[in-house]
């Protein structure tokens, strides 16, 4: 299978490790110089740029988080005047505000390399068409995939998420051979085919780069006997780049290769912060080393992972990252929305009277995912009139809707019946098993 | 001159009708009526028992939500049209009937229909009017 950029992918460790020290020194300065906030962590924790003298010593530097990006809303951790900044794209703003992240041409550049990598490590090149189900928008997908296909000389077509049926008749007519999409609506599309009569071992797929919500390895299971065709997963946050920074190679579809000239991957503790050797399980930091416009210094993604420096057969010798196991806080993600059951509960409080118990149960039927809110009734909210509480429910419903922008099913319970462990109820139920 | 309905949210799971009229057993409570409107997950239980008080304490302690509604409970003769004369003169004044449901009078052949409507007020003084006779909560312990 070619490498796209074999020059750097196949790098030896040392070769790659100088490169990264003096990206790091750089972006360090960088930021050091242009971004309040950073100047500020590091000014906090006494050190200055010229600290940063081995690889190690970035484990000095105070770490980043969502809320820092938050207060930051929109443009104040740019790096670069907006006049050097060619693209905004923003992530889902659940609660409250989005993340804003900039662009200058040559971050858009380095992306649609990275992309293109990541194509190239499924198996796609020049003369592959590419059906690309990312959403186009301000959601990092569609777009990253986009510029990562034309870098790579392949024809997208640039089908979006949705109208589903239109999609399919598309993958028939045109002969795609690389699917793109988040795995949940990726399969619900298989279902959607199915219904039309539609196999997909008379389509002509080779390979599915599927991401934007974690998968397991069931889901490849379901995903590649249904789709014929090799799955693989990428990762990637906004606040890094996007999608592309990191991927499995269709040779061993395991764990995914980071792209360490680009970003210097660390797994930390959650709790005390402390960095974790190789093949332990932690959360996943990322510090950009090439970003012009949104650099990130040791930004903490939430995500369970862990580190594999073992050789790969591909050949690339970029560090794998297990597939993400799950979020250090609890928050959701439910059809590619985050969702906290704080948010839930704020939208119950308004609706009722007394303070609510509630159950979140989280599951997937026909390849979708469900959120079924559960909520207690106490005396302060029955009545006897069941149309009234139906009402409410579809209240609830309807506000959960307008304020996380995800379809839930609202159902009464009776009282005392929400699982509690120790005296506190238990929040969520997920059923999808990640 | 009402009548006091006590209601319980119960969710549609097998045996749990049941139960409920096994707690009510164990604290001597006797059921008049009982009516049940559901819907594919949840349903309320509406009940009119001989002692509301015991009813709702031990249904509490079983950990049930329980509410009391006023109702207006009517006697109807035995008789073809018995029903259509309390409806009728409701009715043509605009008062509706929200949901209704009915017992046996132990003590001869008539029927008690138990009613909500949306405003009792009104249903009164009109049943009133028509002499109807309304049936209170001690009449129906009493029964
Ligand atoms: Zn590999």
């Amino acid at each position: 299978m070619p490498i796209f950029d074999i020059d750097f992918e196949t790098m030896p460790r040392e070769g790659l490790e100088a490169i990264q020290l003096r990206r790091l020194q750089t972006t360090i300065a960088r930021v050091y110089a242009t971004v309040p906030f950073y100047r500020q962590q590091f000014d906090n924790a006494g050190i200055t740029p010229k600290d940063i003298q081995s690889l190690k010593d970035l484990q000095h530097i105070p770490f980043t988080v969502k809320q820092d990006l938050r207060d930051n809303y929109p443009y104040g951790m740019f790096a670069v005047p907006m006049e050097q900044v060619v693209r905004i794209h923003a992530s889902s703003g659940t609660t409250g505000q989005p993340t804003v992240v900039g662009y200058t041409r040559r971050d858009v550049d380095t992306w649609a390399n990275l992309m293109a990598r990541s194509l190239a490590a499924a198996g796609a090149g020049a003369g592959d068409i590419i059906h690309n189900a990312f959403g186009y928008g301000l959601f990092t997908g569609g777009l990253g995939a986009h510029y990562g296909a034309e870098r790579l000389g392949a024809s997208v077509i640039p089908v979006s998420g949705g109208n589903t049926k239109r999609q399919i008749t598309i993958m028939k007519d045109f002969k795609p051979t690389i699917l793109c999409g988040t795995p949940s609506y990726i399969l619900h599309l298989a279902e959607v085919a199915d219904d039309m009569g539609v196999d997909f071992k008379d389509l002509f797929f080779k390979s599915g780069i599927f991401g934007a919500e974690p998968w397991t390895e069931n889901m490849r299971q379901e995903l590649e006997s249904k789709l014929h065709l090799k799955a693989v997963d990428i990762y990637g946050l906004s606040e890094i780049i996007g999608p592309g920074v990191s991927i499995e190679c269709k040779e061993e579809q395991n764990g995914l290769h980071v792209f360490e000239d680009h970003f210097i991957v660390e797994i930390i503790d959650p709790e005390t912060g402390e960095v974790l050797p190789y093949g332990e399980s932690g959360e996943l930091v990322f510090t950009s080393l090439t970003k012009e416009a949104f650099p990130v210094i040791r930004y903490r993604t939430r995500d369970i992972s862990s580190l594999n420096p073992t050789p790969c057969a591909c050949g690339r010798t970029f560090v794998r990252m297990t597939k993400p196991a799950g979020r250090t806080d609890d928050m959701l993600i439910i059809r590619g929305v985050n969702v906290f059951p704080s948010q839930i509960e704020s939208v119950l409080m308004e609706n009722q009277t007394i303070r609510p118990h509630y159950q979140l149960e989280v599951d997937r039927k026909g390849n979708l995912d469900t959120l079924t809110v559960k909520v207690e009734i106490n005396e302060g909210v029955f009545s006897d009139d069941i149309k009234s509480l139906q009402t409410m429910e579809n209240k609830i419903a309807h506000d959960i809707k307008e304020m996380l922008g995800v379809t839930a099913k609202v159902r009464l319970v009776e009282p005392k019946t929400i699982q509690r462990s120790q005296g506190k109820a238990v929040r969520v139920i997920d059923k999808r098993n990640f | 001159m009402l009548a006091e309905q006590i209601s319980i949210f119960i969710e549609n799971k097998e045996g749990r009708l049941a139960e409920v009229t096994a707690i009510l057993r164990d604290a001597d409570v006797n059921i008049r009526a009982l009516s049940l409107a559901d819907t594919t997950d949840f349903g309320v239980l509406r009940l009119i028992v001989n002692d509301n008080e015991k009813a709702e304490q031990a249904l509490r302690k079983e950990g049930f939500t329980v509410g009391r509604t006023k109702v207006l409970a009517v006697e109807v003769s035995d008789e073809p049209g018995g029903l259509n004369k309390v409806l009728d003169p409701l009715w043509m004044q605009n008062v509706n009937v929200e949901y209704m449901y009915a017992f046996a009078n132990p003590q001869c052949k008539n029927a008690i229909m138990v009613f909500r409507f949306d405003d009792h007020d009104k249903a009164l003084e009109i049943l009133e009017k028509h002499q109807i006779k309304v049936i209170t909560t001690e009449d129906i312990s009493r029964l």
